[in-house]
């Protein structure tokens, strides 16, 4: 379904990513974890096509089609759902008319009739319950003043609306309370299906023990450095990341 | 039509919608400003003595002003004996009812989305429309009329209410107030007359919309909105006219009375052709509007959508006579390519215990240049006056500017006035976060405009306030990516 070839992209001239390579079949899980600063967001970033980044070598196929030359918004009308580490906000306009906008957007590029409000409604009601958020949370502002839980899960829920082929989660689990991770993991193991796919990226375990990974990457310094599978989360949570990065800084001087 | 041009055609028309023109047979005065043309116009419209004093003695007032310089805009000063002061359709015979007006008037104002026919229209809107210097039909008349409402073309309301004309007519805004009121006092043509009797709630909204059709002609109509003790209205003014390469004067004056326990609302939602992409044409909008709350616990609330014009000078203000009584100024002022707009309030404490509030929204894009300006005084005996002031601007690109100038003036210490002002940049991130939902950078913008915009949208009514929201964008359209 993804297929990212040496991707190197790089901002304001600084390098950050230096040869990415993936590839993700539909029905997987894919967990990246990393440093801080190893690149991670970068990444979702870039597939999810934010345009303060160059892109400055490689190629990425999404179901077939060459991901970079679309617009951000046409990447997600094909399907990619990127769950921001760092949701923004968007004064005066209420989840519920943002997603409303987003949905009908999306359909009308898949050549769908859009909703009707009543439909639309019906909808929300149904995957309002699957991540148990409030509907009060939605007719507040987009994310203005959400506390930092609210946020991911108002995330989860609009991933949940659009229904997406290749959702990123950029550490959602950071700043849930225990209740709410499992709640959140669960409503996105319930939203997976054979051909969807998915990539978690986190610093814990313990997200894992809910959404199991069927690969584990760590990226450090713009590269994947080691692929394993959910045991190598096991050892990274043991040993951190010290013995890799050891190892990758000894061999790049050599 | 091919399909080309059909594409064509909708492309121009995102543009300005509404500048077509129609030719048909008019009644005009010569080109020109003199005490002549002034007596020409009130001998058209059989005007009394009375009136035609009035206008001459505004002329005279007006002949020895200079035009004000002050604001912060800049535009070609306008060669007022180039213009036309006086242009109407031309009717047989004057219409008694709708059903008499000229069908092709009629047509004009279906092609702008504005049903006169009652049957068609939404129920709860009464409309008054004038075309150039005239109103051409008003709807529902004989509906108000049972609850003792008038509803009226200002010419008709001189020949058949003259006694409320001559109390109210200038006594909110005096012929002496500024140039341009001066200017319309001595040469407006027709507007809309209304009078709400005491203890009535008005059961509709009451509207007035202005076109500007003719060329060279300039449009000055006077409106005057009386709601007598404890009565409630709601009023709405639309206005478009169309594209032409000459700029176009549009100077109205807006005179409002609210009696003890009176309230009223009056909204407009201002379309004018701002001209084109490169600054040329578009009207020059110098209105002056004004409401005083006479009684005690009365109250006006001011909201305008302002997207048009070249040019923009506009403050409406309240009075606060009253004690207890209320104002409110609610605005959005979107200005992109080359418009100007200087536009704010004035809210005026006189009375105990009164209350204004301001909520300022600029937005700014392209060239433009957007400046609020209000002004807050607090009279002598105005115990316990209070004001609200909130100013946001919001820039698109960094080609345009936005100002703020507030004043306050205060002769009672136990006033309390506040003041927040803000401006923002629509983010990146913002947009971005809208485009990886599937939503396109132009509802992106969009979207995030009317967000900002919303606590005066929401003083909007239902219709209106979409409408709104769709010129917002419009207005907007390509200021971004
Ligand atoms: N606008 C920018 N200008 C310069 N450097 C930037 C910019 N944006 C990101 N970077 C740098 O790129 C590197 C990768 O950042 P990124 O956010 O992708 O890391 P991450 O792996 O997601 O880290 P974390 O685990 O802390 O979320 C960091 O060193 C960061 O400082
Ligand atoms: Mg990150």
């Amino acid at each position: 379904m993804l297929s990212i070839k040496n991707l190197h992209a790089s901002i304001e001239g600084t390098p950050i990513l230096r040869g990415i390579n993936l590839e993700v079949k539909a029905g997987e899980v894919h967990a990246i974890m990393g440093p801080n600063g190893s690149g991670k967001s970068t990444l979702a970033s870039v597939l999810a096509g934010r345009e303060e980044y160059e892109v400055t070598e490689g190629q990425v196929l999404f179901q077939g089609k060459e991901l970079l030359e679309l617009s951000p918004e046409d990447r997600a009308r094909e399907g990619v759902f990127l769950a921001f580490q760092y949701p923004i906000e968007i004064p005066g306009v209420s989840t519920t008319n943002f997603l409303r906008t987003a949905l009908n957007q999306v359909r009308e590029y898949r050549g769908l009739e859009p909703l009707d409000a009543v439909k639309f409604l019906s909808l929300m009601k149904e995957k309002m319950a699957l991540v148990e958020i409030d509907q009060k949370l939605l007719s507040r502002s987009l994310n203005e003043g959400f506390s930092g839980g609210e946020k991911k899960r108002n995330e989860i829920f609009q991933m949940a609306m659009l229904e997406p082929v290749l959702s990123i989660l950029d550490e959602t689990d950071s700043g849930l309370d225990i209740d709410a991770l499992r709640i959140v993991s669960n409503g996105v193991n319930k939203l997976k299906s054979e051909k969807t796919a998915t990539i978690v990226v986190t610093h814990y375990q313990r997200l894992l023990d809910y959404i199991v990974p069927d690969f584990v990457h760590v990226l450090y310094k713009g590269r994947i450095v080691k692929s394993g599978t959910k045991e190598l989360a096991l050892e990274l949570e043991e040993k951190g990341y010290d013995w890799i990065k050891e190892e990758v800084d000894s061999t790049a001087t050599v | 039509m091919s399909k080309d041009n059909q594409i064509l055609e909708d492309l121009n028309s995102k543009e300005y919608e509404h500048g077509w023109s129609v030719n048909f047979e008019t009644d005009e005065a010569p080109l020109g400003l003199n005490e002549d043309i002034i007596r020409w116009i009130s001998t058209k419209k059989e005007e009394p003595t009375w009136l035609l004093e009035w206008r001459l003695k505004a002329f005279k007032i007006w002949q020895a002003m200079t035009e004000p310089e002050w604001a912060n805009v800049h535009y070609p000063k306008m060669d007022l004996q180039a213009l036309r002061y006086y242009s109407a359709p031309k009717q047989s015979k004057k219409p008694k009812n709708i059903n008499e007006v000229d069908p092709e008037l009629i047509a004009i104002y279906e092609r702008l989305g504005i049903s006169l026919n009652e049957q068609k229209r939404l129920q709860g809107i009464a409309i008054d429309v004038v075309l150039d210097s005239v109103s051409v039909a008003t709807t529902f008349k004989e509906t108000l009329g049972k609850l003792g409402i008038i509803f009226c073309s200002f010419s008709e309301a001189v020949k058949e209410h003259p006694e409320l004309i001559q109390k109210y007519l200038g006594s909110v805004v005096p012929m002496t107030d500024n140039y341009y009121a001066a200017l319309n006092a001595a040469v407006f043509s027709d507007g809309s007359f209304c009078y709400i009797p005491k203890g009535v709630r008005c059961p509709m909204e009451l509207s007035t919309y202005f076109r500007i059709n003719a060329a060279n002609t300039g449009q000055f109509e006077r409106t005057l909105i009386v709601a007598d003790d404890s009565s409630y209205v709601s009023y709405l003014e639309g206005c478009t006219a169309p594209q032409r390469d000459e700029n176009q004067l549009h100077a109205a004056v807006v005179e409002i009375y609210a009696g003890a326990h009176a309230e009223v609302k009056y909204s407009t939602v201002q379309n004018w052709f701002p001209g084109d992409k490169d600054g040329k044409g578009g009207i020059f909008n110098f209105v002056t509007k004004r409401g005083i709350c006479a009684g005690d616990h009365s109250k006006i609330s001011w909201t305008q959508v302002e997207t048009g014009s070249a040019v923009t000078w506009k403050y409406p203000s309240c009075i606060l006579k009253g004690d207890y009584s209320i104002g409110e100024f609610y605005s959005v002022a979107v200005t992109n390519n080359y418009q100007q707009a200087d536009t704010g309030t004035k809210m005026i404490h006189i009375g105990k215990n009164t209350k204004s509030r301001i909520v300022s929204k600029g937005i700014s894009a392209g060239k433009s240049q957007n400046s609020y300006r209000g002004q807050v005084q607090v009279m002598k005996r105005a115990h316990n006056a209070r004001n609200f002031s909130q100013c946001d601007s919001l820039l698109m690109g960094d080609q345009c500017g936005a100002h703020t100038f507030p004043y306050i003036d205060i002769a009672n210490s136990s006033a309390k006035v506040e003041h927040e002002a803000t401006t923002s940049k629509i983010g990146e991130d913002q947009i971005f976060y809208c485009n990886q939902r599937g939503i396109a950078t132009e509802d992106a913008v969009a979207l995030i405009v009317n967000g900002y915009a919303k606590e005066v949208l929401n003083q909007l009514p239902m219709e209106f306030a979409v409408e709104a929201q769709k010129l917002l964008a419009l207005t907007l359209e390509g200021s971004v990516g």
